[in-house]
């Protein structure tokens, strides 16, 4: 795994994010601090518009906090430049989209490769072959996504993220696009991939039975952390959604 | 990640082919230009070389040092007995006396009228044909003998074959002699030369060619062979001392390379006006593929993003684009090489329908085609890719979780109007810097101009995307009306034709009924028939099928598919004003030779109308270049014209400067001429005997002459005459008809051997009638090379005669707007397929078929218009620009109306045509699958 020692994976202290300027500014995070632990699951749940993704893409060093700081192993990124931060992605991180986002010209393998080829990395031995076979696309791997069921899509996503083996990887309602069945195998999948692995993942859903296989559930409303839980049921995640939303 | 680029590229093969054609063809016009040009100069090396191979040394009369246009006369000829001095001659081993002469020989066709060369040279030779001096010879005969008595002669094969010549039959041939038969014995070519293109050759024996070219006991050039290992130098110096002063000596070598390089410095010259209409392609394409990038690049903000957030590095990204033009640059470069020697046959086929036959030989494929081909097409794709690939890198990854995410403004996008503005500043200072001052030479200025107009050009296509709606606005209900007129036009002629037959070849119904509508169609538009056959022929082999039922076609004008195209041409204005870019500069350049050539068409005819009151004119065939004298005075031995005079013409040395020379008739030009004179006047002419001339005022100003002023002529013949300037006239100077040094006719005739006329004209009693008209054309029917006309004939057939070259500048401009249409079509693809969501929604919610094609069609009107909106102005502001910077020659400025209206119906047409395909791909989506499209 990469990324030493083991404390945090990644560390996020006092982090603001201001969208415009002005009456209309709209604050998305206000001072949210928060440490990920290593092989662990994350899951980050609330409301609609209460910050979830803004929160991810700071920490995934997609976007930048109006204030506080981000540390992904180890590194503060909110005042890396544009290339060391681009070789932060490559080490450390993995996204998986809510929309899939592979590129409709290449086919399953190549895009799963497709981290290792732009970092210019080979591969180890066996070991696409091996996530190949975890996420079961073995039979699937020279169709274009176009040919893909959604659930294929997402699998192939997911192989991608973790073809690096990043630090940390992270996924923003990677079911929200997909039916429950599939949605559940993709869960299990995740789940599978940190329990196997040792993956540390952060992971935002709405579905308190996806929250459920998690480590530990963060909650956010209105740009601020107001509740943690650890393992638990989908039962105690829903009271605790009412809870806040009330 | 190379190879994930190159995927990219593949999956979108339309769109880079549509890219690559911008280049492809500027590339071929570079490679077509090279291929041309290069073998015309290797024609004349190897003619010229092949022609001195068994050559040391030429001996020839030494000429003057003139140089006209230039152009230097021929050198005089030696006299004969220079032969056996330069045959005694220590290591001489073999010498021959040719006689060459290169205007005045003309082969006639069966009709009696000299064979046209269109200015090339038409030669006569005197050669000596005996075996023994054959290494001389730089003509082969193929066909007969060579000439053995002075009635005899051979020509050059590619007029033979032209005129259907062949040996035994008899041939008209003209010289400073008046016209004769001779037996045609054989035919030859120059080396090993296919053709000489325009230009013509006729061998006489030595005594004939002297005897029919004025040449008595004369020798235009004397061919010398040095004996076995003495150096060409050394026979030079050998010969040098034995030689009169009037004539000079030099090596075969140093007289062959001087032929090349003056042939070169035409080739070259050539070379680079043609190169020039290259240039204009590509810098259309340069706009094409800049579109194209950019709107390629915008359409993949999202993948850009994704592969930002996976690790791809800035400097990957822009790789990844860079790649792609160069991919597209490389394979369109290699394209367009390949098309060049197409492009090489079509441009000589252009020429020679304009009557120009360019020498032929075996294709040149020199390597510097191929380079300067790929390094100008990769470059000028690379360089166009640049900034939309920069743009590329500007992308953040967090646009890959954003709906909707476009590419961030550039960082330089406020700037871009004070750019433009400042660029269209400098463009103009540097204009009028190259037109109206006079320290640049005329390589930097053409050079300025062409930086000036570039740069004018790019100027004027930023700014133009904040004109894009109110043009728009404007263009919306022109473009509407023109759909509707060119429908109503082709309803008969193709729309219904097309529905008949395919009806009948796909529709339902009894067979009867869908013969006879085919058959009806057909008879409509046979043409059309192709089109259907060749669907048919499609859904034979593939799987495709043609749909049925097909709207009937109809042609109300439908406001609602119009205002969404005028909608859609508003809603990228910069993209609309990028593509309309792209036509405008073709646009504004026809329009810039149209005003311009119309303004200087206009005062050829104000000139010549000024200058002269003759009835009639007599000319040789091509219309400049001088004729035999005797022509005139056979004209003025008739009856018929009240009066006829002519004025002779000829370049010499005026206190040592190269002028043209004049002769007048001091008793008859001013009733044929009108002189406006400037000090002095008509009456001077009487007074001018031997020892006075009048000269045009400019001449007068340029060289500081004065009336009073005693000036030198000499002429070729190397004569002399002091002659005192009398009077001073100012012709037009557009196109002044007298030369700029007039002596009388008598002085003139004794200056020079061969005395020739520019022009003769002549005066009838009465009005012009068809009669007398006849006789005069009786009269010099012994000059095949002349013609006789009217004053309003001779001023058709010079505009019909700069027609042609203006159509051919046309025709070369349509390179550029072709790349311009291909550019319509490619950002009409991409809008398309941009909009492939709303498309399908908008068939989803009722909008038809044809509404879809209409509203795509009237988008691409309207960018058509834009273009031409733009374009109109700024040619007539250029023409203006170059009329003013003319002033000295006094050209009108007319603007072109007609052909101006035309020019914006044009654009129309383009506007449609490249709507055709767009439109179609864009009808044919699926509603359903268009909105499921992710
Ligand atoms: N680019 C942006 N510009 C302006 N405001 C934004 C932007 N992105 C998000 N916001 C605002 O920030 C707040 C938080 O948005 P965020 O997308 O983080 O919510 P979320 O918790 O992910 O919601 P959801 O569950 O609907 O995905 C919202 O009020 C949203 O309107
Ligand atoms: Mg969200």
């Amino acid at each position: 795994m990469n990324g030493n020692g083991d404390g945090p994976v990644v560390v996020a202290a006092d982090v603001a994010r201001r969208y415009g300027q002005g009456e209309t500014a709209v604050d998305a995070l206000r001072g949210v601090s928060v440490e990920i632990e290593r092989a662990r699951l994350t899951a980050v749940m609330g409301p609609s518009g209460s910050g979830k993704s803004t929160l991810m893409h700071i920490l995934a060093g997609l976007d930048k906090p109006t204030s506080g700081t981000v540390a992904v192993a180890g590194t503060e990124i909110t005042t890396l430049g544009d290339n060391e931060l681009t070789k932060l992605r490559r080490r450390h991180i993995g996204f998986v989209f809510q929309f899939f986002n592979l590129l409709p010209m290449l086919n399953a393998r190549e895009n799963i490769t497709l981290p290792l080829t732009i970092s210019g990395e080979k591969p180890e031995d066996g070991w696409v072959d091996k996530i190949v076979g975890d996420v079961g696309l073995s039979d699937r791997l020279s169709h274009r996504p176009s040919e893909l069921s959604g659930g294929q899509q997402q699998r192939v996503a997911i192989a991608r993220a973790l073809v690096s083996k990043p630090t940390v990887l992270f996924a923003d309602e990677p079911t929200g696009n997909l039916d429950s069945t599939t949605g559940n195998e993709i869960l299990e999948l995740l789940r599978r991939s940190v329990d196997d692995y040792g993956q540390t993942m952060v992971m935002v859903t709405h579905d308190a039975r996806a929250a459920a296989m998690a480590h530990r559930v963060l909650f956010l409303a209105d740009g601020q952390i107001v509740r943690e839980l650890g393992e638990c049921n989908a039962h105690r995640i829903l009271e605790v959604l009412e809870e806040i939303a009330a | 990640m190379i190879s994930v680029s190159l995927r990219g590229l593949l999956g979108r093969k339309l769109r880079a082919a549509l890219t690559g054609i911008a280049i492809v063809l500027g590339v071929a016009m570079i490679s077509g230009t090279y291929i041309l040009t290069d073998t015309i100069d290797r024609a004349f090396t190897t003619l010229f070389t092949e022609s001195y191979a068994g050559t040391d040394a030429v001996v020839t009369g030494r000429g003057l040092d003139i140089s006209i246009d230039g152009e230097s006369p021929p050198n005089p000829p030696v006299d004969a007995s220079l032969l056996d001095t330069v045959r005694g001659v220590e290591g001489v081993a073999l010498a021959t006396g040719t006689v060459l002469d290169e205007r005045n020989t003309k082969i006639l066709t069966a009709e009696g009228k000299a064979v046209s060369s269109e200015g090339a040279p038409t030669f006569g030779f005197g050669i000596d044909t005996a075996p023994e001096l054959d290494q001389f010879n730089p003509l082969n005969v193929l066909e007969g003998r060579w000439p053995a008595s002075a009635d005899e002669v051979v020509i050059d094969v590619g007029t033979a074959d032209d005129q259907g010549y062949s040996v035994g039959d008899m041939v008209e041939i003209s010289t400073l002699q008046p016209k004769r038969s001779f037996e045609l014995v054989g035919v030859a070519q120059y080396g090993s030369l296919d053709s000489l293109g325009n230009a013509s050759f006729a061998v006489f024996t030595i005594p004939a060619a002297q005897e029919l070219l004025d040449r008595q006991g004369q020798y235009d050039a004397i061919s010398v062979a040095a004996n076995e290992g003495i150096a060409e130098d050394e026979l030079v110096a050998a010969i040098e001392p034995v030689l009169p002063d009037t004539a000079k000596v030099v090596s075969a070598t140093a007289e062959a390379e001087d032929q090349v390089d003056e042939v070169n410095e035409f080739t070259a010259i050539f070379r680079y006006f043609l190169l020039v209409f290259a240039g204009i392609a590509l810098f259309v394409g340069a706009f094409v593929i800049f579109n194209t990038f950019s709107i390629t690049v915008a359409q993949r903000t999202r993948e850009f993003a994704t592969l930002r957030t996976i690790g791809a590095s800035r400097r990957q990204i822009l790789g990844s684009v860079i790649l792609e033009s160069l991919v597209i640059g490389f394979a369109a470069s290699l394209i367009g090489l390949g098309l060049g020697v197409l492009l090489a046959e079509g441009i000589e086929g252009l020429f020679r329908a304009l009557g120009v036959e360019l020498p032929t030989a075996d294709r040149v494929f020199a390597m510097r085609t191929v380079i300067v081909a790929l390094v100008v097409g990769v470059g000028i794709t690379l360089a166009a890719g640049l900034f939309p690939a920069i743009r590329a890198t500007r992308v953040p990854p967090i646009a890959a979780v954003r709906e909707g995410a476009t590419l961030p403004k550039s960082r330089f996008a406020p700037f871009v109007p004070w750019v433009a503005g400042i660029a269209v500043l400098v463009a103009l200072v540097v204009l009028a810097r190259a037109m109206f001052t006079d320290e640049l030479g005329t390589a930097d200025r053409l050079l300025s101009i062409a930086a000036g107009v570039l740069l004018l050009f790019l100027g004027i296509a930023m700014l133009s995307s904040h004109v894009v709606r109110p043009l728009a606005a404007v263009s919306s209900p022109i473009g509407r009306w023109a759909a509707f007129a060119f429908a109503v036009l082709f309803w008969p002629l193709w729309l219904l034709p097309y529905w008949l037959m395919r009806y009948g070849a796909w529709g339902p119904g009894s067979a009867a009924r869908r013969v006879g509508a085919f058959v009806g169609g057909a008879l409509l538009n046979p043409l059309v028939a192709l089109v259907v056959l060749v669907m048919w022929l499609r859904r034979a082999v593939t799987s495709w099928v043609p749909e049925w039922p097909a709207e009937f076609p109809g042609v109300v004008p439908d406001r609602v598919a119009a205002r969404t195209g005028g909608e859609n041409a508003c809603r990228n204005p910069s993209r609309t004003a990028a593509t309309a870019a792209a036509l405008m500069i073709g646009i504004a350049l026809v329009a810039f030779i149209a005003t311009l050539t119309n303004g200087m068409k206009v005062s050829n005819r104000e000139a010549i109308e000024e200058q002269i009151a003759a009835d009639y004119v007599v000319t040789s065939l091509d219309g400049y270049t001088p004729f035999v004298a005797a022509a005139g005075d056979a004209l003025a031995a008739s009856a018929v014209p009240e009066l006829v005079t002519s004025v002779r013409s000829d370049g010499g040395l005026v206190d040592g400067n190269s002028a043209e020379i004049g002769g007048i008739e001091p008793d008859a030009i001013a009733e044929a001429y009108v002189f406006d004179w400037r000090e002095g006047d008509e009456s001077l002419l009487a007074t001018l005997g031997t020892t006075k001339a009048v000269v045009s005022s400019n001449y007068a100003e340029d060289h500081d002459v004065a009336i009073g002023d005693e000036v030198t002529i000499r002429s070729t013949a190397d004569r002399t005459a002091k002659v005192t300037v009398v009077g001073t006239f100012e012709p037009p100077p557009f196109y002044p008809l007298l030369e700029s040094v007039n002596v009388s006719r008598e002085l003139f005739d004794s200056l020079y051997d061969r005395p020739r006329n520019r022009w003769t004209w002549a005066n009838v009693a009465g009005e012009p009638d068809d009669g007398d008209r006849a006789r005069m054309e009786q009269a010099i029917a012994g000059f095949p090379d002349t013609q006789l006309e009217t004053r309003e004939e001779w001023i058709e057939r010079e505009d019909a005669d700069f027609n042609q070259f203006i159509s051919f500048l046309y025709v070369m401009l349509t390179l550029a707007v072709f790349v311009s249409i291909f550019g319509m079509i490619n950002t009409l693809v991409l809008s398309v397929y941009e909009r492939t969501r709303e498309i399908g929604m908008l068939r989803a919610i009722g909008m038809t078929r044809r509404q879809v094609r209409r509203m795509i069609r009237q988008e691409s009107i309207i960018t058509a218009l834009i273009g031409a909106a733009v374009g109109l102005p700024l040619g007539i502001f250029l023409a203006a620009l170059v009329n003013r910077a003319l002033a000295e020659y006094d050209i009108r400025f007319a603007i072109p109306w007609v052909q101006l209206v035309v020019l914006t119906i044009v654009a129309i047409v383009i506007g449609i045509l490249a709507a055709i395909m767009p439109a179609r791909r864009a009808a044919r989506l699926d509603p359903l699958r268009a909105i499921a499209y992710e």
